[in-house]
């Protein structure tokens, strides 16, 4: 059993910022999430993308603002349960929580924050019948670990980043890749395209454009995919295989998150805005663009104000007793959990009144 | 430059008679919204998510998909001949009338 103070549910940056504001309350956070990386859809879906009104930044890609929020929260060390959705909620009898993901991981936690965004992204299943008797045998939708496939023979099916990146992976650690996609043209970085073509002229992938998986064969586990040519004559071809990765893209869904007993309103989550962003179970907070209240503004610089109201409450909640005082970081400085230390370069202050000083 | 009528049919089969200004420089995924239509738009208008999909009923000329949308409802799920993306399609004078309906959640 994972156990931490707050777990927090969606590693976006409303998630991953509010790993900093714990840490400054000396709070350990740890995370879980649906896809494999931390940055939710800024990641996962555009991560080109540019933004203009993160307070500091005249324009950062979304990227690039995921990079700098997990580099700026890596000395509070959280933990992080990823390409897991959290499942279910049992409140104990402390007040506190554990929640189990959708892969069996228990977290025991003083308090739950939802920083789910738009919900868990779910990955665009391709319309095959039966396609779930696949699932983790031999069918994946994300990559968790490349190592599984080496020396295996993989077929990937996408035309995004994703597809390319990982066909480009792969390409040195399995024995066989085979790169499908329904269109001649990709939909990605121009080098990764070019990177293609050239493991392409080298032999190490073998693409098929256009064309699309219709069928996955094995007996209890992929052993080949059937494959439609999209020419004139609508070719058909078994393609001997050990492991089918469809890549195309994801689709947002609030999953189990609604079933937790919290109140819904319009596919969000409602939050008491005026105080600190819990929902109507003490002890769950919602954070931001999965919660609602008046005037609720799904911007991103909005779930960090959020999550830092939210953790000075939640240090409240664990610690009753204690009155914390709010310190500016310039003056209090960053302790993280790793030992490092933060602070202001104390200036040297000239004696007043001591002309030989001046 | 005023506004136009348009139609949206919703997911339950609802038809919905709005307005939509013409010289604010919206879309057609940004009208649903300010209905308060469920279009989630979860990439803010960038033809990467597909999550405002509908399909297009009157005979109105849009004019070709662009290559954005057309990579993307390569990639989307429920895609039909008159499928476009809502965030792709601008409102203009000429669109004055025209229906569309919300494709299907995925």
């Amino acid at each position: 059993m994972i156990t931490t103070d707050i777990l927090i549910i969606g590693a976006g940056p409303t998630g991953l910022f509010a790993v900093f504001e714990a840490g400054l309350l000396k709070l350990k956070c740890h995370i879980i999430d649906a896809l494999a990386q931390p940055g939710g859809q800024c990641t996962e879906l555009y991560p080109k993308k540019p933004i203009y009104d993160i307070p500091g930044f005249p324009e950062v890609l979304a990227g690039d603002l995921v990079d700098n929020l997990m580099k700026q929260i890596e000395p509070f060390q959280p933990g992080f349960t990823l390409g897991e959705r959290a499942e279910t909620i049992e409140k104990q009898e402390d007040g506190s929580f554990i929640v189990t993901t959708s892969k069996g991981t228990k977290h025991h936690a003083k308090v739950v924050a939802i920083a789910g965004g738009l919900g868990s992204f779910e990955p665009r299943k391709p319309a095959i019948d039966g396609i779930e008797n696949y699932e983790d045998n031999g069918l994946a939708y994300m990559i968790k670990d490349p190592e599984v496939y080496r020396d295996k023979k993989v077929v990937i099916a996408g035309g995004g980043d994703s597809a390319l990146d990982w066909s480009i992976f792969l390409a040195d650690v399995a024995s066989e890749v085979t790169l499908v996609h329904r269109r001649e043209e990709f939909r990605g970085a121009l080098d990764s395209v070019e990177k293609v073509e050239e493991l392409v002229q080298q032999d190490k992938i073998r693409l098929v454009t256009p064309a699309e998986i219709l069928d996955i064969n094995g007996d209890g586990k992929v052993e080949s995919v059937l494959l439609q040519h999209n020419d004139e004559a609508k070719r058909m071809e078994v393609i001997e295989c050990d492991a089918f990765i469809p890549l195309f893209g994801l689709a947002p869904k609030l999953g189990p998150i609604a079933d937790w007993g919290l109140e819904i309103e319009k596919n969000a989550i409602k939050v008491d805005n005026t105080l600190d962003y819990q929902t109507n179970i003490p002890g769950i907070y919602a954070i931001g663009d999965v919660n609602t209240y008046p005037g609720k503004l799904k911007l991103i610089l909005c779930g960090f104000h959020e999550a830092t109201l939210m953790c000075q409450s939640a240090y409240q909640r664990i610690f009753p007793d204690k009155r914390y005082v709010m310190k500016y970081t310039t003056v209090g400085g960053i302790d993280g959990f790793d030992g490092s230390r933060k602070e202001a370069e104390k200036a040297v202050v000239k004696k007043i009144g001591n002309k030989q000083n001046v | 430059m005023s506004d136009i009528k348009m139609t949206i049919i919703d997911r339950d089969g609802q038809r919905h008679e709005v307005d939509a200004p013409t010289d604010m420089n919206m879309n057609v995924m940004e009208v649903c919204k300010a209905y308060d239509l469920p279009v989630q738009a979860v990439c803010g208008g960038m033809a990467m998510c597909a999550t405002c999909q509908c399909y297009i009923i009157s005979d109105h000329d849009l004019g070709e998909r662009n290559d954005d949308e057309e990579a993307m409802l390569w990639e989307a799920q429920n895609v039909k001949e008159n499928s476009r993306l809502g965030c792709q399609i601008p409102i203009t004078e000429n669109l004055e009338g025209l229906v569309i309906e919300l494709a299907p959640e995925e």
